[in-house]
């Protein structure tokens, strides 16, 4: 089943007047429950391919359908609640409310969903348990180390039982011991829960946990390829 | 999104800037504390020369003046007219033309010089009848008032006011000596007790004869300067206004309506006009307080205009979660009004305490008879006009801030 197809897809800035393309014409499709790694070197235009992937930025040109709809069918209103109800985000830089506690970042999302009130406890708990944090619910997130940032975003992004999480550079600001958490713990994600990963990196090594590699460059595909030998551990998942 | 957690995100967003969100607010809370301290002290006001009027002069009396009552500042000439006669009294007097009249008094006055020995004191001159001191509340607080026998007998008696014996005679005693009002002398028969400069009409600088006298001896006239009429009741005044009218009209053969020489005014009208008086005089005020509040409102518009930038990379995070425009609107709307509600609470209770000690401070150390009166109508007001302000000055930055694309708002750096 394909959730995410693309068919020659542009994006183009405006730079100044000077029309700077990021994105040039790419064409590819995804499946449901796959592990897709998106790699190109810094300003290959795959962060923002990412972005008009996941509802955060239109395309300029091309066909873009998620889950069989194109997105320029969706009115405002609809992009935001597909953002909320079938699409996980994890960033870099985490992006958390820095003064409020693991807890309230984590229900975030129940904010502006449908779910009751009175189930939103219950659900980001359970979230916050599968990322094993459950002892700093009422931490302050700016007082976190950033692995542990990192794992409340990821939360955040589970906290409505996405189809697609988007991970744009998940381990580009931690230790290698973080990030290998991490990337275990989407791993985990994809094969026992069947939730699409889209994973952005420029790290060959952080790729190699994808059963999929797309390489950009110059906003072309370069390459698309299976992962032959795939990186799998469980050192801190059991 | 679930209004109480709307309110939750706001509050949190105001809290994280404590002392931010207090300076913004100041603005408000001065200009609520102003609008309610002057509405307040203005109801106070007007309450107190109400008061005055009602403590002095019966609500049924009804005074009738010579003249039209002016138009302009031009037209000011009318108000001096001989219109008033004798007759008319006579014709007032009788049942058939004002049946619910209680009692009538004539009335002449002028200023003029009150002699003792080598004082002299500038007098307000009244010549009244007996029924006065009911109708104006006046008491001699030595001696008598004027009698009707004195009004008869044009007797050359003397009622004289706190600030006039005090004048002509310090401490010594006045009663029963004689002064002279142009060159007549005149047996003090009564001093007023001493009023105050609360009183509408200053008696205390009046010296009061029979008007029969006034007109014969002193002023040398023979019409009158007001005629005083008490109705049996409050609730007859209008009928019996109307009844005034006509009966005059009738008296100085007028048919046209327009061409009164004479004008009818209630004691009720008296106190409509001091109430419209205070009323706009009130609302004037407040309204220069308002400025303030428009003041505030730019303080406000221009602190959440520095916090929507500042929030850029939360409201790309929100709109990311799911957030809509109008999910975005309104917590930045919410903000600003919180924040105005808060400065229009605290200034309603800033205002009504500084009232409050105003009319402890009046009372207690200048002895006036001042009211507090929690003014509840300009609190409502006030909290609305603040939640308003928040409205107006908060949606542009709300707009702003809604309107961000998610994508360039997350990368705002």
């Amino acid at each position: 089943m394909t959730l995410i197809e693309v068919n020659r897809l542009y994006k183009i800035y405006d730079d100044d007047g000077v029309p700077t393309p990021a994105v040039q014409g790419v064409t590819f499709k995804i499946d449901k429950g796959e592990f897709v790694a998106i790699m190109g070197p810094s300003g290959s235009g795959k962060s923002t391919l990412l972005h008009v992937l996941g509802f955060l930025d239109r395309q300029s040109d091309g066909k873009y359908l998620f889950d069989g709809k194109a997105i320029d069918d969706y009115s405002q209103g609809e992009l935001a609640s597909v953002r909320n109800k079938k699409m996980g985000f994890v960033f870099q830089t985490f992006n958390l409310l820095s003064r409020a506690t693991v807890l309230e970042n984590v229900k975030l999302p129940l904010l502006y969903s449908e779910v009751d009130e009175s189930l939103w406890d219950g659900m980001a708990k359970k979230a916050i348990d599968s990322v094993g944090l459950s002892h700093r619910l009422d931490h302050e997130s700016a007082k976190l180390s950033g692995g542990e940032k990192q794992r409340v975003a990821m939360a955040r992004a589970l906290v409505l039982d996405p189809q697609v999480i988007f991970a744009d550079e998940p381990t580009g600001n931690l230790d290698s011991k973080s990030g290998q958490m991490i990337m275990e713990t989407l791993q985990h994600l994809n094969e026992k829960h069947g939730h699409t990963i889209i994973l952005i990196t420029h790290e060959t090594y952080t790729a190699e946990h994808a059963q999929r590699i797309i390489h950009i460059l110059d906003g072309k595909i370069d390459s698309d390829k299976k992962v032959d030998h795939r990186r799998q551990s469980d050192e801190f998942i059991k | 999104m679930h209004i109480r957690y709307s309110l939750k995100t706001a509050v949190n967003g105001l809290r994280t800037h404590k002392s931010r969100s207090i300076l913004t607010v100041l603005g408000i809370v001065i200009g609520i504390t102003a609008i309610i301290l002057v509405m307040s002290l203005g109801q106070g006001a007007q309450d107190l020369i109400l008061n005055q009027i009602r403590g002095q002069v019966g609500s049924s009396v009804i005074e009738i003046a010579p003249g039209r009552q002016p138009k302009g500042p031009t037209d000011f000439m009318s108000i001096f007219s001989d219109s008033l006669k004798q007759k008319d009294v006579e014709a007032l007097m009788k049942k058939s033309n004002v049946p619910h009249l209680k009692q009538i008094m004539p009335m002449v006055f002028g200023s003029e010089s009150a002699v003792y020995g080598n004082d002299t004191y500038q007098a307000t001159l009244y010549g009244l009848t007996n029924v006065a001191s009911e109708m104006y509340n006046v008491r001699p607080g030595e001696g008598r008032f004027l009698t009707e026998d004195d009004v008869k007998s044009y007797a050359d008696v003397v009622v004289i006011g706190s600030t006039v014996k005090d004048e002509l005679f310090g401490n010594d005693d006045a009663l029963g000596q004689k002064i002279k009002i142009r060159g007549r002398s005149f047996k003090i028969v009564g001093v007023l007790e001493n009023k105050g400069e609360g009183s509408l009409i200053g008696f205390d600088k009046t010296a009061i004869v029979p008007y029969t006298t006034a007109q014969r001896y002193i002023l040398g006239i023979k019409y009158f300067n007001h005629i005083i009429i008490e109705a049996d009741s409050d609730a007859n005044v209008p009928k019996t206004v109307e009844d005034i009218k006509i009966t005059l009209r009738n008296s100085h053969n007028i048919t046209d309506p327009e061409k009164d020489d004479f004008s009818v005014n209630s004691q009720a009208d008296a106190m409509k006009t001091v109430s419209t008086i205070t009323d706009v005089l009130t609302l004037f005020l407040a309204a220069v307080a308002a400025i303030s509040l428009i003041v505030g409102g730019i303080g406000i518009m221009n602190i959440m205009l520095v916090s929507v930038t500042e929030r850029t990379r939360e409201i790309g995070l929100r709109k990311a979660l799911g957030a809509t425009d109008g999910n975005i609107l309104t917590q930045f709307l919410l903000e600003a009004v919180i924040l105005t509600a808060l400065g229009g609470i605290i200034g309603i209770f800033l205002g009504s305490s500084f009232s409050f000690l105003t009319s402890l401070i009046l009372t207690k150390y200048l002895s006036i008879d001042w009211a507090f009166t929690f003014p509840v109508g300009a609190a409502l007001l006030g909290l609305g006009v603040a939640a308003s302000v928040g409205l107006i000055f908060g949606i542009y930055p709300a707009r702003q801030a809604s309107k961000k694309s998610p994508i360039e708002a997350l990368r705002y750096e």
